[in-house]
Parts: structure tokens; sequence; C-alpha cells
């Protein structure tokens, strides 16, 4: 424990995409940076709720604060994913029209992405099909933006976080904020521990909740309006029905729906778009068979009978219709990277490199000369060549023993993402990390397993292991007579 | 590389009865090839009795079941490896596997018997609405907790799905104090097999709700209730017959489906029936060489049954690899026609000495008195008739002194009289 009096250089609330991101960052300078999660795991909410889509940047409205760091992070992010071992594919987006207006709407999108200095380019109906071949005959033009790409969006958050934490960062789990108070040279964050730490600067990286942090210091210009988008994940199979992300010609609401390869080669369809309320993470019929309809018209021959989970996210839209990203006016040291909607992940990068140098230059931080920018790569069967990965096995059987067999992963790699910096602490942990239970089983074959793992690697007893957030202890009581 | 001349792969019930099958028809050169780290599979953890009536006409648990073949093929020195993964099957017969010992390698086999198993349908493959908190498992993956582990998931229990491994989930926690509240059925009829229907719900005083589903699973971290409906005829939920039910618990028992992504890989047809491979009456396989049996190739009602197909794979196999395939004639091709789920073998490959093809199918709704009727087209081959036959029954009949030279197709249907 830190003394009382102990005055951190910066607190990052929220270990989201955009807190994770603002840590690794600053951890390039030297400081005592400390992140704080509510949540049993870093990116619990928007950030690993998403469509997994690092956007070109055509389309946000010139000289808003989504043009400009949606088109930069993009620029950032294959370097950033090299660094962090982050599978990123950079496979191109294609709006789609379905109507002579939507030929209009992608000619003036076309002049906007020029604006916002995107390379895109109009294909006609035959070109389109000839790259697309699987596309609804319906279609009648697209805007193919080649600069969008997929990431993962799980690891990407979490190798951010790893790699602040390898640069010296502190990481609090499972500790929510519940008061700010500002002093004459620093700020008070009270948590729901009973803990007080004392910053110089707070970086508001709350998410879905960043009116509700920025509220305890200042009344907030703007107020998250949050609205949910509902997912199909198809399974991954042997063709490759669609190359590029497709989307719909953009409405006033919102993108529409989309279909994408993800870089698990699985497929995504979604999302939908409603108003909801913060914690609704439900997932509804009618408006899953409405995501249905939107993925048949793009791709009338969609294998919608591979579908092996839905899901849905909520985006922390913002009455303003940008992010809020700088420091407080009323509140100097106070940044707020607040009101990330889409095209939060794709700006992550930009907006992590942009806060953290506002921070550096207002507490003047030398450069951290230790700073190390990437991460122990980790070795999977997909990543290794045979005969380097039977070396591996050699060294350490445990890569030998295969848990997932949906998606190949071995009890090495699960032991590895525990004992990791920001390492795995539940059964959904070890799965955001691997990808052990993300396939057509859904975990039916290997969550057994990765229990009896995680409780010999963390020394804690099966009953004691999580399926997510604490309190959500998989086994509750023992058989009768043990 | 290393030559075997069968590999199994699978050493469940079906993978250990075809291996045994072909050690005594002649082939000692056996590799059983089994991802656990014991054989016998699922049986291990199915401490339930019930297992053997058919085939060894007395009632056991499922590992003693088990324990009757692995004896034996431990007496006979078949050799296997365990904790091992099957990454690959190739059109060559190759088998490309991984564990912790060999690490990748590759062997080559002059026949493959396929018998993985399957695996239980999840919440994902049929949509549940609502949320996904911790508390909602496959009966299996509960059962594995209790009966493996020791541990029960939860004390609040509610069963969506009929099928056999909910039933006798729900006596397994009832005994070990669990509250199991109910079982919603989506069809007009259960899924599972009368004698656990009376001995697992109705012994114990749980209700069984037929055409009902679970609606909503509500709870953010855990499971903390789950809304049920009824269904109209067409299995969509009826608007105001909603009820709330207080659970920790929702065990989805709603059906297998053959773990086949090996052979699809591989380039075998593929039965969208029943999604295991096509097979012929000899169980083997579009690829020459590699068979199929056991709840991969179709779901079966009971194990004693998938020791049997195993045995009539290992035999097929042990026939192919000693004497040579026969000459094949002809092929008639086995459809599934009204009131039939799927039928098995898919085609028949005729050979001149053949004379007897057993048919193994499922029917799609309960039929009190069944006429089964063989056709090549407008042709009656031959009618059955059989009483009460259900969905969770598998039926086997046979064709025998038939003259299949003189068939060009064979037509499967059921009906009512």
């Amino acid at each position: 424990m830190k003394d009382i009096n102990f005055v951190y250089d910066s607190i990052i609330i929220g270990g989201g995409v955009i807190g994770a991101s603002v840590a690794r960052y600053l951890s390039r300078y030297k400081g005592n940076f400390l992140v704080i999660e509510k949540h049993n795991d870093c990116g619990e909410e928007t950030s690993s709720r998403n469509s997994a889509i690092v956007h070109s940047g055509y389309d946000p409205i010139p000289g808003t604060q989504k043009a400009k760091f949606n088109v930069l992070g993009n620029k950032m992010m294959g370097q950033v994913c090299e660094d962090l071992n982050v599978e990123f594919l950079r496979i191109g987006s294609i709006t789609v029209a379905f109507s002579k207006e939507e030929d209009a709407i992608l000619l003036s999108l076309l002049e906007r992405a020029k604006e916002n200095n995107v390379e895109a380019e109009f294909l006609t109906q035959d070109q389109l099909r000839k790259i697309e071949p699987n596309i609804s005959p319906l279609a009648t033009s697209g805007l193919l933006c080649k600069s969008a790409g997929i990431v993962n969006p799980f690891t990407l958050n979490i190798k951010f976080m790893e790699n602040a934490m390898d640069n010296g960062v502190e990481l609090h789990l499972n500790e929510e904020v519940t008061n700010i108070t500002k002093r004459v040279d620093f700020y008070e964050v009270f948590t729901n521990l009973g803990n007080i730490y004392r910053t110089k600067t707070i970086v508001n990286a709350a998410g879905l909740y960043s009116d509700k942090v920025l509220s305890f210091v200042e009344k907030p210009e703007f107020e998250i309006e949050p609205r949910k988008g509902e997912y199909f994940v198809l399974d991954h199979f042997n063709t490759s029905f669609v190359k590029h992300t497709l989307f719909m010609c953009p409405t006033k609401v919102g993108k529409g729906i989309l279909v994408s390869p993800t870089t698990s080669f699985n497929y995504i369809l979604g999302p939908s778009n409603d108003l909801t309320y913060k914690e609704d993470y439900m997932t509804n019929t009618d408006i899953l068979n409405s995501v249905k309809e939107g993925a048949f018209k793009l791709i009338p021959s969609i294998p919608l009978q591979e579908n092996i989970r839905q899901f849905s996210g909520i985006r922390a839209n913002s009455s303003t219709h940008d992010f809020v990203i700088g420091e407080s006016k009323i509140n100097k040291g106070f940044f707020n990277c607040a009101a990330i909607m889409s095209p939060g992940l794709a700006s992550s990068p930009a907006i992590g490199e942009y806060v953290s140098d506002l921070i550096k230059n207002e507490l003047n931080l030398e450069i951290n000369p230790n700073f190390n920018p990437k991460v122990r790569k980790s070795s999977s069967l997909k990543t290794l060549g045979k005969d380097k990965y039977n070396e591996l096995i050699k060294e350490n059987p445990q890569y030998g023993k295969l848990i997932c067999r949906c998606e190949r992963v071995s009890e090495g790699e699960i032991v590895d993402s525990i004992h990791r910096n920001c390492g795995a602490r539940s059964v959904k942990g070890v799965k955001k990390r691997t990808r052990s239970g993300f396939g057509r089983c859904q975990g039916t074959f290997c969550q057994e397993d990765v229990v009896k793992i995680l409780a010999r690697e963390l020394n804690i007893s099966l009953d004691e292991v999580n399926y997510d957030d604490l309190g959500t202890n998989i086994l509750v009581e023992t058989r009768k007579g043990q | 590389m290393k030559k075997v001349d069968l590999v199994i792969i699978g050493g469940g019930a079906a993978g250990l009865a075809s291996a045994l099958s072909a050690y005594s028809n002649g082939v000692k050169d056996i590799l059983i090839i089994e991802r656990g780290n014991h054989l016998g599979g699922i049986l291990n953890q199915c401490i339930h009795n019930g297992f053997g009536l058919e085939y060894f006409k007395e009632e056991l648990s499922g590992p003693e079941y088990a324990d009757r073949f692995i004896k034996k093929i431990e007496e006979n020195g078949i050799k296997y490896l365990l904790n091992t993964q099957v990454l690959g099957i190739g059109k060559d017969k190759s088998v490309t596997y991984i564990n912790s010992e060999d690490g990748f390698n590759k062997i080559n086999a002059r026949a493959i018997i396929f018998s993985a198993g399957c695996n239980e349908r999840t919440a994902g493959q049929i949509s549940l609405p609502g949320n996904r908190p911790k508390g909602v498992y496959t009966a299996g993956l509960a059962q594995k907790y209790m009966n493996i582990d020791g541990y029960l998931v939860g004390k609040r229990v509610y069963i969506l799905g009929s099928g056999d491994i909910g039933l006798i989930m729900a006596r397994r926690m009832s005994l070990e104090g669990a509250k199991v509240i109910g079982v919603s059925e989506l069809m007009p009829y259960s899924n599972g097999l009368n004698r656990n229907i009376v001995q697992c719900l109705n012994d114990f005083d749980i209700p069984l709700r037929l055409s009902n589903t679970v609606t909503k699973v509500i709870g953010r971290n855990n499971l903390e209730a789950i809304e049920i409906s009824d269904v109209d005829a067409n299995l969509k939920p009826i608007k105001g017959t909603e009820k709330i039910i207080e659970c920790d618990t929702l065990l989805l028992s709603i059906g297998l489906y053959p773990f086949n992504a090996l052979l699809k890989q591989a380039g075998c047809e593929v039965n969208p029936r029943t999604k295991g491979s096509k097979v012929n009456q000899n169980l083997e396989t579009s690829i020459k060489g590699i068979y199929s049996c056991g709840n991969v190739l179709h779901v079966h009602d009971l194990v004693d049954f998938v020791t049997l197909e195993g045995e009539k794979a290992g035999k097929c196999a042990a026939y192919d690899l000693i004497h040579h395939h026969k000459h094949v004639e002809k092929r008639i091709v086995v459809d599934a026609k009204e009131n039939l789920n799927y039928v098995l073998p898919n085609y028949i490959d005729v050979t001149k000495d053949l004379n007897e093809v057993s048919f193994s199918f499922r029917v799609k709704k309960p039929i009190s008195k069944g006429r089964i009727t063989f056709k090549d087209g407008d042709k009656v081959i031959k009618t059955i008739t059989k009483m009460n036959l259900i969905p969770s029954e598998m039926v086997k009949v046979s064709l025998n002194n038939v003259d299949f030279n003189e068939i060009a197709t064979i037509d499967v249907s059921v009906e009512e009289f």
C-alpha cells in the first residue's frame, strides 16, 4: 500500500480500450500512474461488445474529433498491433448502395472521404460483384475504403493494459470510483473499497459512465444516450463468402447492419441500433430478426445456420454527437476521454497518444528511458510453425495438451494468459485472451478444464473460480458426503 | 512416417467396440486416439444405471459399462493414446494429432474409424433471448461438474428441453439437495426416453411443461430468473402466457449433434439431416477406407446401439483391410421421406452376395400405429408395421430377401394407419 499522502501523477478511471490506451502511451513517460477498473477484467463493456472494425474514417463529419482521431488511429493501428501482438487485418470496407438515391449518397461520401484525407473508390455494380461475388444482385454500387480493417478487440484492450503494466502502470481491478474532490494541488479519488487516492491529473475513460464521472467535478455539457446494438456471430468455416467489411449505406441513425469476417475468421452480423439504458445487455428475438433481414439484404446466401452466438453492446453515444476529448475548461488536470462511441475502437491509439501528451505537457513529464513498446509474444498453434511449436512442446509439454478443440487452444497458452501482466482472472478472462470457449461448442467441452487450470494457477479452490466478475462462482456447493 | 493399419479416432463407446471388433476380425495393428485422460468417453460421467440392458442383458452404470470394454482393450494389448487431439484427417488417410509426448505428429492409416461422439446444442445455437449471466449450462457440462468434480452448479434449477441428459440431471441434482423447479419442452411431446420421464421427473414430482420454452434469461452477472412462455403450433411463443420463474441455474438439454468437423474438413460428404457423414451399409463414408460410427454419425438413444454400430464398423473395416473391398456393382441412394427425420445408410453399395441391409431412422413426430414403407419410385419394396414410434427412440429395421440389383432408389417413409 502506498502512503496516504502519496500523490499519483495520473489516475485513469476505466480500463476499457481507451483507458488502457492512455495508460500505455502514458507509460512512455516517467511517473506514477494508476488505472481503476470496476470489473474483474479490463474491457468488460463497450470495448468488448462491438463490431471489431477499424473504420477507415471516411464518414465522420470533417473537422470533428471523430474524424480526426479515427483517421489517425487507423494509420497507427498496424504498428500498434504488431507491437502488442494483436490480430489485425486490413481487409478494407465496402459501403453498399441499393438504389439511385443511395448511389448519390455514396458519391457525396466519396467527397467527404477526400476531405478527411481517406482514400476511397467508387465501385460500379459490376466492379462490386467482381470483388464480392456473393453480394446481393440488388446492390447497385459500393464505396471501397482499402484502409479499413478488422481487429481482435479483446486482446487490443488487454494488450494495451499489459504493455502499460510492463512499463510500470498500476491496475486496480474490482474497484469503483464513487466520488472525486478537487483540492488545491491535487484531486482526491474515492472508491467503493474505502480508498482515497491523491492524484495530480485524472483521465475520465469511464465509457458509458463518463458523464457520471465528470459530474463528480462539474456539470457535464453532454449526456450519454446509450444505444444498444445486437449481433450474431457465425462459426468459422472453409469458404470465405465475404472478403471485406460490408456496410449498408448509412442513414441518420447510424452505419446500419454490417457483415464482416473477424480476425478469427468467424463472421459477425449486426448491429441493431436502439435506445436503451446502461445495464441492458439483453438480446431480443424481434431485434435479432431485423439484423437477420439486414444481413440477408447484403448477402442473400449468408449461412445463418452456422450461428453460434448472439450478443449485444451498448454505444456510449453523446448528445453532442462527437467524442469529448481533452482537458476540462473548469477543472485543470481533469482530462476527458468521454462519449467514445463508434469509431472509438479505431480511434483508441490516437486518443491514447494525444491525451497522454496533454498530460505530459501539463506535468512536464520526462521520457521513460525503459519504455518498451512491445509485449512478449505469445506462442500459439496458429502463429508458430510446426517445427517451432514442436520445440516449444519439448520445453513445455503444456503446449501439447489441447484444451479447446474448437479454437485449438493449448494448456500452455491458457497458463501464459493467466501469468502475464493484466492476466486472466476468470473463465471469461481466459476466453477473451486465448479464444478458449469462443468456438462452436461455446465452452461445453473446455470450460471444466479451464476452471481447473485457473484454480491451480491462481492457487485457489475450484469453487473460488469465477465465470466473470467477482461473485460469479461457477461451482456453488460440494456434493453430499464430500 | 509411421504406418498403422487401423486408426480409431475417439475412445468412447463406439471407438472401443469398433477396436475390439476389428481386433477379433483379424486386424491387430490398431491405434485408438482419445482426447481425454481416460478411455470411455462420456460414459465416465454417466454414473447412473440403465446401460447394457440390450447388450449385456444387465443393468450397469456408465463407468461399469465402459470398463468391460476397456478391460478387453488392455487384455488384447490394443494400443491407445490419451490426452491426444486429432487436428486433421487427410483424404489419403493420414492423421495429424498433437499431444505432449509426440508434439505434432502425422501417421498414415490404411483405414480410419471415426467415432468422435457428439456435442450438446448451446444457448447460442437456439438464439436463447435475454442475458448471458453465469448459471446457464448445457446439461452435460453440469453433469461433468457434478459427477467428475463433485460440485453442484446451483440450488434452484430449471431445465429447458426434455433430452435424456437433462432428465438424468433433474434427478441427480434433486438427490444432491437442489430444487428442480420444472422442465420446459418446446415440442408437444417429450424428447427423452419414457423410462427417464418416469424415473427422473415423475418420481421426483418435477413438472414437465410441453409446448413451452424459455423466452428470456434474466440477470446481469448471475442468473436470477427466467421467463417461460407457451408456444403455438408453429413453435412461436404466445404473448400473454409469460411466466417468471426465479432460479440460479438453467440447464439446456436441447439436443445433440455429431462433432463431425474433422471428416467434413477431410472432404467426406455430409448428411444435412444428421450433420454426420453420409455412409453406405458398411458405415463407410464417401472416402474409401474411412468409416464413421456412434454419435458422430447420428445421435443414438442408447449406448448399447452405439456399441453394436461400433462393432459393425470394426468388422467392416477389418474385412476391407484383409480381403480388400468387394466389387460394387451399383449404388442405390436411400432417402428419408414422409415423417422421417433421417435414415441411414445414405446409400447401398450392391455387391454380389448382398442379401440384407439394416436401416436406422428416427420419426419426426410420435406415431402410434406406424406403417414403414420402402419404395423404389412408385413400387413398394416392403412394408413393416411398428407400434409406438417416437422421436426420442431410434428405429431399426431390415430389408432382406430382396434382389438389390433390381432396385434403383429406396425411399423410406412412415405413415399412421
